[in-house]
């Protein structure tokens, strides 16, 4: 069984901060990570590879500092990585990243494909599913469990109120949860086979065969960025400090009645 | 000269970090209140390789360095001084002897499971009469037919209570004085070892350390290590090489006793403000983080000579002599600027600050640090 | 370019869900500054019953895709529905929900008919000069918002955040056609079997519909934390939610989770307790009527935007709260 896992580097956006004089956000010593549901999928393909077996190959699209992200793939137990990485790539929204993922998934006739199911930095949860439309592909999205069998999948697949159990034939891609697994920690051993891997660097040149060039980048992305701003917090309210937990339990019993809401 | 790890290290540091942050963090506490290490722990540090970082991967070792190695002792003794020297006993103690003077055969036969992670080691070399005098140890082998036979005890042997193999120094002939001594792999389960209960201990409480007892263990002869007479070359290159750990250790205790320190006097506020806005304290963290920086320095020094193949035993020993005094005075530090709370067992600091003692102490103490430096400069 | 606003409509075995009501009235505003209609796409299995609804929610009209395929949510017979509904119509502005079903259908259709469409859209406006649709949503885990816009592909789609949108009042007067559109298809659409459809065990919580939320982020500690928090939402006839730490700790339910990645929710009054306000978590919540909190920290951002902002232990103070309440409560019947 070949597997393919798609992965994005992303800031850890629980550690970005506004500047409050300029409003504009600062990135500077914000680390890059995998994204987080990106890594749940890596987890489920490598239990599928500890179960079934499979080569599991990660495919992150970025720029060149991206194969970092790819190592700790690597490290984890991914058999193969490759980074897609060309100047004519940059500014893509989430039609032209998958037009792109998909050229290149293409080219390594995957009977499974895994991707998280957003990036914490866009939260769109669309590149999954439009990179199986463009590969014409089953797709099943939100996936809490994924147990593999001889020629498919079933997935426990969550919706708000229910969960589905699906079966698909391969090939089809699956996007997962993070919180579905808790991936595994990368092995020492594994960091230094990470660094000895070769990891192939496909650009335009290396994909033009399946890509149209006006539906990748930035001029090839339906959806463009016009303005973007820091949100307004609401103004503060009353502060309570300094009283004694009698006197503020008071004051918020108080607060409730005029509320209306005891 | 290069100041920054390579993309490798980072990465290793990355997976120390996370692991030590997601992992044994949760439990030290825990650990040190109940004086036992959590078997479950061990059990996933030897799936992540932690027990065979700078070893061959020929004998089934990780395959990396001695600063990966450092950087795993700093990065889990930023959050527990137990497990770096569970780790530090294991790996550059008994793994360090059998790697270096070991034959094919023993390295086959014993270093592959140590350094694979499917056994625990411990280094038997104190006894109750003989501490920094090495050479006045007790414990004797008398060869008789294809066998030595032990007969003695040893203390404070870490790892001892799980431990699967020890290395066991002892006298082989009482004439030569140090040149008497030789080096044994004892293998649990022969008959006449036996391991006594955890000590009762200031610090790195959850550590196993007891006394050994060896009764008449019959231990094959092609368990000797190197030749009859080597034991107490044997012992100071393991402690040379060990060294090097513990002042990693001593650098991820102050790291991390200073790293709560500043995450506390950003939170906590006095008369008004903050602790964090007053001078004093600012001039204090910053002492310490300069301290630190100064022994992590001294460190990775003596480990990049280590790999670089260089004689490094000066370099450890003065790392461990800086390392282990900037521990005490950056842990105590801490728990001054926590105040009460400090003193509190609810918050790590007063642990880290137990746990710090103990680098000035073994694996040489302080003075025996510097009678090292002293000697290699030649000054006798 | 295209025509029209359409809102596809989430049904869920029959049940037509809040958000396409929600879409309706916001497309009625968008096609006033158009001087265009709302058309709502109703598909499903036996729901033609349910298209006069729509109507009055705000549909000026409705195109109805009713078969047995549509039985249950797969994605490819939908996506072929709606890609037929496309083609036929050609929408100038298509929205969805942007709940588990519409992030799944949205994306598969916007790349199969070659648009735009924006995720998780919390504003919605049409510019004035070239009247495009103003697509707003946060990003980096809601630090940031972002205005896009889709200028050269039509329909413009977005999936819009459940709870942010305000539904109309339903007018029983409103009058709009009702149009069947058959779509032929083929066995080979169900891509996938559906072996098996579960309910989540035991009751759903619905906090996006509860009037009262007491919230408990890290400051609670664990999973039994939560326990003095359920005690006081139940004297205020409330619900618990939670913030991300409590969910990825497992401590709670995913279902009670309120943020960027959770629920946004706008109860009338939202109390939290030990939640430091994080901006992915306040992006959930900051349209509640009325904000409490209580912290250790004066410094957390929540007590910034609290309209009433108590420096305390929840520990404590909760059990404490929860008696006066029941005490103010019994004070009042005797009055």
């Amino acid at each position: 069984m070949k597997i393919a896992v798609c992965i994005k580097q992303v800031p850890d956006t629980t550690e970005v901060r506004l500047d409050p004089k300029t409003n504009t956000l600062i990135r500077d010593g914000v680390p890059s990570i995998i994204n987080p549901d990106d890594k749940a999928a890596l987890e489920a393909a490598l239990r599928i590879k500890d179960g079934a077996g499979a080569s599991v190959t990660a495919i992150c699209m970025g720029p060149p500092q991206a194969d970092v992200a790819l190592r700790e793939a690597l490290a984890m137990g991914c058999d193969n990585a490759i980074l897609l990485s060309a100047r004519e790539f940059g500014g893509s929204d989430t039609y032209a990243t998958a037009t792109i993922l998909a050229a290149a998934l293409k080219k390594g006739d995957y009977d499974l494909i895994i991707a998280g199911r957003q990036a914490i930095d866009g939260d769109t949860a669309q590149v999954g599913p439009q990179v199986a439309e463009r590969l014409g592909i089953p797709q099943i999205s939100y996936a809490e469990e994924i147990r593999a069998e001889a020629d498919g999948v079933v997935v426990k697949r969550q919706y708000e109120d229910c969960y589905h159990l699906i079966e698909a034939k391969f090939p089809c891609l699956v996007t997962v949860l993070a919180e579905a697994v808790q991936p595994r920690h990368m092995t020492v051993r594994g960091t230094v086979e990470a660094y000895a891997a070769d990891i192939p660097v496909l650009g335009f040149e290396d994909l033009k065969d399946g890509l149209n060039p006006d539906w990748i980048g930035l001029k090839g992305s339906p959806t463009n960025v016009v303005k973007s701003f820091a949100k307004q917090l609401k103004g503060q309210g009353i502060r309570l400090a300094g009283l004694s937990e009698d006197e503020a339990v008071n004051t918020i019993v108080q607060k409730l009645d005029e509320l209306c809401i005891i | 000269m290069e100041f920054t790890l390579s993309k490798q290290h980072q990465l290793q540091q990355q997976l120390y970090r996370s692991f030590a942050q997601a992992e044994i963090k949760p439990l030290a506490r825990d650990m040190d209140e109940a004086e036992e290490y959590s078997p479950q722990l061990l059990q996933k540090m030897q799936q992540a390789g932690f027990f065979g970082i700078p070893y061959s991967t020929v004998y089934g070792g990780a395959g990396a360095d001695n600063l990966s190695y450092v950087l795993c002792m700093e990065e889990v003794s930023k959050v527990d001084g137990s497990t770096g020297i569970t780790i530090s006993v294991h790996t550059s103690l008994c793994c360090h002897c059998l790697n270096e003077f070991g034959s094919e055969e023993q390295k086959q036969k014993h270093l592959r499971p140590l350094v694979n992670g499917s056994k625990f080691g411990c280094f038997s070399l104190t006894e109750p009469g003989a501490g920094s005098d090495v050479a006045a140890g007790q414990t004797t082998a008398v060869l008789d037919g294809d066998d030595y036979v032990l007969n003695g005890s040893k203390v404070f042997t870490t790892n001892s209570g799980f431990a699967d193999v020890f290395v066991a120094f002892a006298v082989t002939d009482r004439e030569k004085g140090a040149r008497g001594m030789s080096a044994f792999i004892v293998e649990k389960g022969m008959p006449g070892l036996s391991v006594s209960a955890n000590i009762p201990r200031m610090g790195i409480r959850a550590a196993s350390n007891c006394v050994v007892t060896y009764d008449g263990v019959r231990v094959p002869k092609e368990n000797l290590l190197s030749r009859e007479g080597d034991g107490f070359k044997i012992a100071m290159k393991a402690l040379d090489a060990g060294r090097i750990g513990i002042a990693a250790q001593a650098v991820g205790l102050a790291q991390g006793a200073l790293d709560e320190a500043v995450k506390y006097v950003k939170e906590r506020k006095q008369f008004g403000k903050p602790i964090s806005a007053f001078q004093n304290t600012q001039f204090k963290i910053a002492e310490m983080q300069t301290q630190v920086d100064a022994a992590r320095l001294l460190t990775y020094r003596a480990a990049a000579a280590k790999d670089a193949g260089q004689p490094y035993g000066s370099h450890a020993a003065m790392a461990k002599l800086f390392a282990s005094d900037v521990a005490c005075q950056v842990t105590r530090g801490a728990v001054q600027l926590f105040g009460g709370y400090g003193y509190a067992r609810e918050y790590p600091v007063e642990r880290m600050m137990r746990d710090a003692k103990i680098t000035e102490i073994y694996e040489g103490t302080s003075e025996v640090m510097k009678m090292v430096i002293a000697g290699a400069m030649k000054v006798k | 370019m295209g025509k029209d606003i359409y809102v596809v409509i989430e049904q869920r075995k029959g049940r037509v869900q809040k958000v396409g009501l929600e879409l309706l009235g916001e497309a009625q505003r968008l096609a006033a500054d158009l001087g265009q209609q709302v058309v709502a796409v109703l598909m499903g299995h036996n729901v033609a019953q349910k298209a006069q609804g729509l109507v009055h929610s705000g549909a000026d009209r409705v195109i109805l895709v009713d078969d047995p395929m549509l039985e249950t949510y797969v994605t490819e017979p939908y996506a072929r529905a709606l890609t037929a509904v496309i083609e036929k119509f050609d929408p100038e502005i298509l929205l969805f929900g942007a709940t588990s079903i519409g992030r799944d259908l949205a994306p598969r259709v916007a790349a199969r008919v070659h648009t735009g469409l924006t995720a998780d859209c919390t504003a919605l406006e049409i510019d004035p000069e070239e009247k495009l649709l103003l697509m707003t949503r946060p990003a980096f885990g809601g630090n940031l918002m972002a205005t896009i816009v889709c200028r050269d592909y039509r329909p413009q789609m977005a999936t819009v955040r459940p709870g942010v949108m305000k539904r109309l009042e339903p007018d029983a007067a409103r009058t709009g056609a009702v149009e069947k559109l058959e779509v032929a298809f083929t066995p080979a659409d169900m891509n996938v079997k559906v072996q098996q459809v579960c309910q989540h065990e035991g009751k759903a919580v619905d906090i996006t519909a509860a009037k009262v939320l007491v919230a408990g982020g890290r400051g609670v500690g664990g999973p039994d934390g939560y326990a003095p928090l359920h005690a006081l939402a139940a004297e205020l006839s409330g619900e618990v939610a939670a913030t991300r730490i409590g969910v990825d700790s497992g401590w709670i339910e995913k279902d009670r989770q309120v943020g960027q990645t959770g629920k946004t929710v706008r109860p009338q009054l939202y109390m939290a307790c030990g939640v430091s306000g994080a901006l992915q978590h306040v992006a959930g919540m900051e349209e509640s009527d009325f904000i409490i909190a209580i912290n250790r920290d004066e410094n957390a951002p929540i007590m910034a935007m609290a309209d009433l902002a108590v420096v305390g232990d929840l520990n404590t103070m909760v059990p404490k709260l929860t008696r006066a309440i029941q005490q103010h409560k019994a004070q009042k019947a005797q009055d």
